[in-house]
Order: structure tokens, then sequence, then C-alpha cells
């Protein structure tokens, strides 16, 4: 059987290379061959024109997170048998997997996360266009005003491409935020001021200020329910 | 502790006891994985986290300040505001909360303005919830300063509390 | 001297024929003509004031020189914990509730010394009035198949040699010198024993696993972070008997070829944590745990690790997370714990009852054990069966019991004579079962079939008081609280679940709340990232799937048919019940009560804060909760 590696447009011939890490699967009927250590999001975003799957929480220059579950796909390891819901940009290419992007349960799944981010961003023009792209229109629950959804790029950004680690994400549930220690507005000498962390937001909720360094992400959620933690001032109530 | 402590004082005794402060996070100097287990010793000697203590714990363990300071806002545990001179513990367990627990948080609210987390002006009660402390059969439970009480409603914990200054 | 006095205090014991001879020489040396005194000392009995009873005995035991009379132990949890401080009097096994400091001297006079029963401490049984004596007798003990509680009210669990006198390491004795790590691991597999965490994952496949895992490190791990609010039998196992999870975990490493263990413990359980690192301690005093354990050439160490106060981090990569010292959010997990687990080491994790079942089942064999339970799921299961239930307290049953056997055989049925409408098993990720499906077998497969599970054995009685809206309600915000936060579905689902499930409460709900809680369950279901966030809204599934009626009460009406939720009740006096005493309107707070003396009184509606304290102050019955 000829083997080929699907490179971009190109299909090269692999059939007598050997010592390859090749893995062959499916994807939304289509055979494929890639290299093997990767997710299936890296692998599709590698072949054009094979799927698209949307992910916000995903950048190629740091480690996947899992954490906006955009990516979701269908995929099977016993031949189709069964399905099982798992994120793409986590679950490694494999030998034989059967997996399908866009069922109508994914679709369904999509709609919902994106709702549900909307209620909680709905003035960030990325969830607008996102929502506008899967047919979403205003969320049936409580609104909120915010920037940030939490992906945790910039985070990721600062720690493992930068090592500083001057941010972080601090508490827990819908109280989660990025903050520097202690809630301090302002970052001191812990951030070298080199942008990555706007740089890599997918909302733009964290920019550059103009002293150089970034301008953390609003966050407007009353800290009354778990009771605060720290001193810091509470915000007027909202809806978030 | 006497019951006549008030925040400047423990921070006082906080900075005198700089070195069993120094000794404590030393002891954990080549075992930052355990980082929580001294954080729960710092709590239980001192009843909160002070700012400069997590700092310290950054250098000398050498790990990035926000990952220090993300554990200690992750987990229930960690108070990074000093406490009151009594904690009240209301548990919210699904059995105590069956028998009426939320009447007693109503109750603190409604007596002494507290919701959970908080503390009192004066200093003398803290509210905290517990998601079940495994009394489940003795309903509802409030623990105050270690002390356990079972069955407890509106009427006794009102009585209770009379003896915590 | 120095050596001397050196090995006196060296207490490790170099062989099985040591320990052989250490369990014999206990056994010899104990004067079985001394009465047993077991006062029970868990969480629960403290809780009830047991330290003052135990306290007073060991007083009293003291100034009338009595130690040659009695063999007096404060034990662990006996798990009837609801009537507490709880004593018990061997060897025929007087059973006491309810004991005080004061009648301490009664019972040492009367029972001890006299063999004659203190009728007043005596247990009543509530079907038929009559006082029961001894403890099998009891109808909530008399029906259990106590074979891993059962040892908590016979040893003090502060004291090693207890455990190895009731026969403790020998199932260890015997899997590392008669058995080889292939046939433990069949053992465990043909007995069928399924992980007791709440997965019910077939424990065999998972040490299997583990074993043909190619790693120089392997762990294990004990996940005591019974978060399941209502669940307490990790506590009471790890209070009462600490050595038979020990003795597990030992065998368990030797089966997979690990060489450090770690338990961890819910920071809420201090004095599960003190006797457990009492018990390490001891374990490797005896040579238990350490280099060389008995001779064999395998070591093994285990260290304690607290949470930090996070239901989340019963989750095993949540777990893990923090065993590493950080946050504790749970990873997308396409690889197995069995090959990376924690620092990406092979990692065997069970949770604490499934580790006490280790010891029974190499001890007894499999055959012997799966012989007890149903077809798929062998054994026992220690239950937490608490709520609005007369006999309240942990129950260890044979699998496949009833869930009326549960509820009215051991538990005694309703408390107050009120009707049964529900119970709520397997925690937050489980689901609310009606009365109509009382006949139930318990089992791992049989709940599922109901929109339940058995989880970690929780078991919360609910009666007709209850308002099922409120229960949903409760463990949306109990779960929303414990969220770690990491992914979207989880996060901001439960917030907007909580939202809605409020303004129901509050009468506030519009009929497409429920479709929308719906829809929300099914993101839940197929895109949050760990097993928690995935189950987390079976509360509202099976509330909605049994309870209908009442959320359409509460939506269409703005009427709580149970009487709970607060913003939709009123409480008035009935003028023809009402004396005029008065003590209605001294309890209110809000002065919202009025009336003279001896005539019938009135709440103000606009004042009234539906705090409940008139209800519960009338002696008369004359305010009516609508």
């Amino acid at each position: 059987m000829t083997k080929y590696w699907i490179d971009g447009e190109k299909a090269i011939d692999i059939s007598e290379a050997d010592d390859v890490n090749s893995v062959s699967f499916t994807i939304d009927d289509k055979d494929v061959v890639v290299s093997g250590g990767q997710s299936i999001l890296e692998a599709v975003q590698r072949m054009s024109g094979i799927a698209n799957i949307p992910a916000l929480c995903y950048h190629p220059a740091v480690r996947p997170y899992g954490a906006c579950r955009l990516c979701t796909v269908e995929a099977s390891e016993d031949g189709g048998k069964n399905f099982k819901f798992v994120a793409a940009c986590l679950y490694p290419v494999k030998e034989g997997i059967i997996v399908k992007t866009s069922t109508e349960k994914v679709k369904k799944l999509r709609k919902g996360i994106i709702e549900l981010l909307l209620a909680r961003c709905p003035n960030t023009r990325i969830i607008q266009e996102l929502a506008a792209e899967y047919g979403v229109e205003k969320p049936r629950f409580s609104v909120g005003d915010q920037d940030c959804i939490l992906c945790g790029l910039c985070v990721r950004a600062c720690q493992e491409i930068i090592g500083k680690s001057a941010i972080s994400l601090v508490n827990r549930g819908i109280y989660k935020e990025v903050a520097a220690p202690f809630y301090a507005y302002e970052l001191g000498e812990g951030c070298i001021g080199c942008g990555d962390c706007a740089f890599v937001c997918p909302t733009g909720a964290i920019t550059m200020g103009d002293n150089g360094k970034p301008v953390l992400p609003r966050v407007k959620i009353p800290y009354a329910e778990i009771g605060a933690m720290t001193s810091r001032e509470k915000l007027p109530a909202s809806q978030g | 502790m006497d019951t006549e402590l008030d925040f400047d004082t423990i921070r006082t005794i906080i900075e005198k006891n700089a070195d069993k402060v120094e000794s404590l996070i030393d002891s954990y100097v080549d075992k930052k994985e355990q980082l929580i287990s001294l954080l729960q010793d710092i709590q239980s000697e001192y009843n909160y986290i002070p700012q400069d203590v997590l700092i310290k714990i950054s250098q000398k363990l050498d790990i990035p300040l926000s990952q220090v300071f993300s554990v200690a806002t992750f987990f229930q545990a960690f108070s990074l505001k000093p406490r009151g001179r009594h904690t009240i513990t209301v548990c919210l367990g699904t059995a105590c909360h069956v028998k009426g627990g939320q009447r007693l948080v109503d109750k603190m609210e409604r007596d002494f303005g507290l919701k959970p987390g908080e503390t009192t002006e004066d200093e003398r009660f803290t509210l905290e919830t517990a998601n079940c402390l495994g009394c489940c059969a003795l309903g509802p439970v409030v623990v105050v300063d270690g002390k356990y009480e079972s069955q407890v409603n509106p009427e006794k914990l009102e009585k209770v509390l009379k003896n915590y200054k | 001297m120095v050596e001397q006095v050196r090995k006196l205090l060296d207490k490790k014991l170099k062989n099985v024929q040591e320990l052989e001879k250490l369990r014999k020489t206990i056994l010899d040396n104990r004067d079985t003509s001394r009465i047993t005194v077991s006062v029970c000392g868990g969480t629960g009995c403290r809780a009830s004031g047991a330290e003052a009873v135990v306290e007073a005995f060991a007083e009293e035991i003291e100034k009338r020189e009595l130690q040659v009379k009695i063999d007096f132990k404060e034990t662990g949890c006996h798990g009837f914990c609801e009537r507490g401080p709880v004593v018990v009097i061997g060897p025929k096994k007087i059973f006491y509730q309810h004991v005080q400091p004061e009648d301490v001297q009664e019972i040492i006079n009367e029972t001890v010394l006299q063999g004659k029963a203190v009728k007043r401490l005596l247990y009543v049984d509530p079907a038929t009035g009559e006082e029961i004596t001894y403890e099998s007798d009891v109808p909530f003990y008399n029906k259990q198949t106590r074979l891993i509680l059962g040892a908590n009210g016979e040893i003090d669990p502060t004291d090693i040699e207890q455990y190895i006198a009731a026969g403790g390491y020998s199932a260890l004795s015997k899997a590392l010198f008669q058995l080889n790590p292939d046939k433990i691991v069949n053992e465990i597999t043909s007995a069928g024993l399924r992980g007791r965490g709440g997965g019910g994952f077939p424990t065999g496949r998972k040490w299997q696993s583990c074993r043909t895992s190619r790693s120089d490190v392997k762990y294990v791990l004990c996940n005591a972070d019974e978060g399941d609010p209502g669940a307490y039998q990790d506590r009471s196992i790890l209070e009462g008997n600490p050595h038979s999870v020990i003795e597990g975990m030992i065998i368990g490493a030797y089966a997979i070829g690990a060489s450090q263990g770690f338990v961890y413990v819910r920071n809420e359980y201090p004095l599960a944590v003190e006797h457990a690192r009492i018990a390490l301690e001891q374990a490797m005093d005896y040579g238990f745990l350490g280099e060389n354990i008995l001779d064999s050439g395998f070591s093994f160490k285990i260290t304690i690790n607290k949470g930090g106060g996070a239901f989340v981090c019963g989750e095993s990569s949540a777990l893990i997370a923090s065993l590493e010292g950080k946050i504790g959010e749970p990873k997308s997990k396409y690889t197995h714990m069995s090959e990376k687990g924690l620092w990406e080491k092979p990692s065997l994790l069970n949770n604490v009852k499934t580790w006490a079942n280790v010891p029974l089942i190499i001890n007894k064999g499999a055959d012997w054990y799966s012989k007890i339970g149903t077809a798929g799921s062998k054994g026992t299961m220690i239950f937490s069966l608490v709520g609005k239930i007369n006999n309240s307290g942990l129950v260890e049953v044979p699998m496949g019991i009833t869930l009326r056997e549960m509820i009215y055989d051991i538990g005694g049925g309703i408390l107050g004579g009120k009707k049964f409408k529900a119970v709520q098993t397997g925690g937050p990720s489980g689901g609310c079962i009606p009365e109509q499906f009382l006949d139930t077998h318990v089992d791992f497969d049989e709940l599922p079939k109901l929109g339940s599970m058995m989880g970690s054995g929780g078991m919360i009685v609910m009666d007709e008081d209850t308002c099922m809206v409120d229960v949903a309600r409760y463990f949306i915000n109990f779960l929303k609280g414990e969220s770690c936060g990491k992914c979207v579905p989880c996060r901001e689902g439960l917030a907007k679940m909580s939202d809605i499930l409020d303004r129901i409460t509050h009468g506030e709900g519009k009929p497409e709340d429920l479709d929308t809680m719906m829809d929300l369950a099914e993101i839940l279901n197929a895109g949050a990232l760990c097993a928690l966030g995935r189950t987390a809204a079976n509360p509202v599934i099976s509330t909605l799937k049994y309870f209908k009626d009442e959320y359409m009460a509460h939506i269409n009406e703005k009427k709580c048919p149970a009487g709970v939720c607060r913003e939709l009740i009123q409480y008035s006096i009935d003028p023809e019940k009402c004396t005029g005493c008065g003590l209605c309107a001294r309890a209110c707070s809000m002065n919202a009560i009025s009336g003279e003396k001896k005539e019938p009184h009135v709440v103000n509606q606009n004042m009234c804060i539906k705090c409940g304290v008139c209800y519960d102050s009338c002696k008369f019955g004359a305010v009516i909760k609508q």
C-alpha cells in the first residue's frame, strides 16, 4: 500500500522510507497519515483543508491546556463502535482512530460553549465573531461584562517562553482571574515588559500599557459570596 | 492564646517569631513539592499567612511568587487575612443542610453581620463554612475553635457562642 | 548499657517468625478474665462529648485500681454515630448509647462488676418499644456484615499491637512469602474487587496495568480526600483502623513494584490525620515499613499529605497535582495513570475502602470473597446512611441489599414517622431515587439505571419536608464553589445553573428555565474536562426526572410544596390554636409578631424574614408554615 505524508497541500510518497514514526487515522471520513507524537489539533492545523476545529486556549508556542473545550471532537478507538468526546488540542493521534469534527453533537456542544462565553464576554469581538459563525444569538442566561476568558495563554507564555511567571491564575471557580502577586495593579520587577502575554491573548483582554507593562484584564465579579481573601475593594455587583 | 489579641498584636508576635518562621520555611528548602504542607503549618501556627511570609517562601524554596500566590488562593484552608479570635465553622454538608444547617449561617449574618469568610469588626469571630466534616449523623454540626458541637439549632448556637468572648 | 537500652527500644520484627511470636505473646499475655470496656473515640462521638467519658472512665479505673479487672480502651468509630457517645461492655457486648461522664460510676458498679444492664442507657427499638441489651441484637447492627468496620470496635487504633493481636499483618506475610506479585494481582482480580471511591473500576485490572508498566519508580497512592458531603466512611476507617489501609497499600506496592506511597487526607479530618500518622510511625518501628520488610527484600515507605480544602482534589489528576505542590486543577487524561501519574511515573491510586478490602481478600482468598455480593459487584460496601432516618450511621452490608432493607430494616424508617420521599446516593455526582424504586438491589450497575450511582457510598434519606428543587440548588451551589474554574462548561455552566435555581427557589422561575438547564446539563456532560464536571449536572437531571411537579409548582404557582424555600413560604398563626403565650414574639428577632397576652398573636408579613424561629418555638403547633 502506498503511504503518503500529507504536508500542507503536498502528498509525499513515503512507502520506501523506514523508521518514520507515522500514524494513519481517519478524520471526517478522510484517511490521513501524519507524524506521531502530536495532537489531533496540531495535525489538523498542519493539513490545510482537512477540517476546521475552533480553539481559543491553544497556541503553538506553549503547551496545550484544554480549558476552553471548543476544540472538542468525537473520537473512536475501537473502529467506530464507541465514540467519546475528547479535546483535540490534547488528544494524541493514534493508529487507527476515527475522528469526527462536525457531528450534530459536536456542533451543539460548540454552540453551547460559545453561548456561555458570550454570556461572560458579550462585548468581546472574537467571541461575537464566533457567535455569528456558529449561529449563537442572545444568551439565555444572566450576562456579564468581561474580556478575559481565562484561557491561561498569557500565564503560560510568561512561564514557559519567558520563564518569569510574573502573573498567574489565582482563586478558583467563577472567581478565577489572571493576577499579579497580591493582586497588585501594577507589575513590578518580576515582569520584563516583553509583551508576550498581550501577543498571545486571543481576546485582547490583556494589553500593553504606556509604561511598557501589561494592563491586566478588568475583573467585575463581586467577591462577596465566597468571602474575600484580600482587602481589595469590592467592585460594584454585576451579573457576570 | 489568651482572648485579648488584636491584629496588631498578632503582627507583632509574628515579627518577634521571625526566627521561628525562618526555620519552619528552612525545613522545607529542598522539598518544594510540599508547598501545601508548609502553608498549612504556617496557617495553623498563625491563623493566617502574611504577605512577607509568602515572599520568603518564594525566595527560599525557589518557586515563582505568582505560583505560591496561586496555591495560597486556590485552597480554602488558607487565609491571607488575619482571622478573628474565634473561628466558627458551620458544616454545610448535605446531611447537615437537610437538617437545617443553612439557618445557622443565616443566624450568624443576622446576629453578627457575618458572611462566610468574614470577620467581625471587633475581631471576635470569623465565620467559615465546611463542605462536610464527617459527622453526618449528628448534624447540624458547628466547630468553634476546634471543639465540635452537634445537633445545633439557632438557639443552641447562641448559647454556645456566649462562652466565646 | 546503651546497646541494651537500644535493643529494648528496638521493636523491629526481623521476619515472619518474630511477627508470629509477638502475636502469640500478646494473645497469651492477655488476661481474658478482664471485662473489656470500649468507648468510641471517633470524631462523631467526640462531637457528642466522648472525650469527657473517656476521661471519666480512666479516672475512675485509676482511682479504684480496677486495671486488673477492666481492659479499658478508646476505640475508633463504631458507626452508630447518632447514638454517641457509645460504650460497649464485653464479652457479651452490652451496648450503651448517649453515655455521659455522670453515668460512668454506675456503669462500672452495675455492669462491669455485677453484669447488670443500666436500663436507661440501652437502645430502644422505635418499632417495638423494647429495650435491647446486646449489640448483636440491635437491628442497626445485626443486619450488617461488618467485615471491614467490625474491627473498629475492638482495637485501639493508636496501638499497633492490638491490630497485630487481631490478626493484623498476616495478609502481608502471606503476600510476601506464600504468594508472588502475579498471584496477588490474580487474587484481587478473581475476587472481583471494584474501586470504592466512586468509579467502581475493576481493581485487579488497575493493578495489572500498573504492574506491567515499565519504570524504575512507581508510586502507590491512597485517596482519603473524601469530599462527598454526607459520606464519612473513609474518616471512620482511617481513624479507627489505619493499619488495615497501610497493610493493603504495602501489599499493593509489592504487587506492582512501587517503593514509595502517599496517603492524601482531607484537611478537614484532623483526627484521621493524627491516627494515620501514629500508625505509620509504629508500622515503621515494627518493621512493616522501611527497608527489607520482614526480610523479604522488599522496601516501602509511606508519607501523609494533607489536602487544602478542595473537593476537586478527590479527582485523581487534581490529587496528583496537589501532591506535586501545584493547584488542584485536573488535566485531560488521555494517558492512564498506570503509565504516567505522579511525577509522570506509573501510579496506583485507590480509595481508603478499597485498600482496606485488600488484607481481607489476601487472607480469606478470592473464592471466599467473591461469594459475597452480586454478580457484578463483589464484597461488602460501607454506606453512610444519614438524613431523615431513625438509625443514622455507617452501615456495612453485602452488595445487592435493597434500598428498602437499608432504610427500613437497618435504618429503622423515617425520623418522626414522616413519609419517605427520596434517597440521594453517590454524592454530588449521583442522583435522587424516589419511592417506587425502593426494592432496587444496590450495587455498581443497578443504580446507574435509575439515573444515580453508588459513588463513594453516601446515602442521604429525604422526607416529605425536603424540597427537591432546594436539594438541586444545594448541590449545584456546592459544585460551583468547589469548581476549579479551569474549563468553560463547568465554571460558567454551573454558575448559570445556580442563577437559574436561585431564581426558581425565589419565585422568579420561568417555564423555559427547565429546558435551559437541560441544555446546560448536556454541555457539561459532553464538554467538561474531568469526571466531576461531566457528572456535575446530575442533581438537576435526576430531580427533574422524578420530581418535575415540584419544579412546576415553584415556577407556575410560586409555591414550595415542602415548605422549605424561604421566599415562597409564609408563616402565620392559627388563631384557634394560639394561646397567646408570647413565646414566638419573644423569639422573633425582627419583632414581627404582635399580640396581647392570652390573645391570639399575629405575624406581620411585611417584617417577617421567614427564619422559622417562631415555628420552632411554638409548643402548641399554632404556627402554620405554608
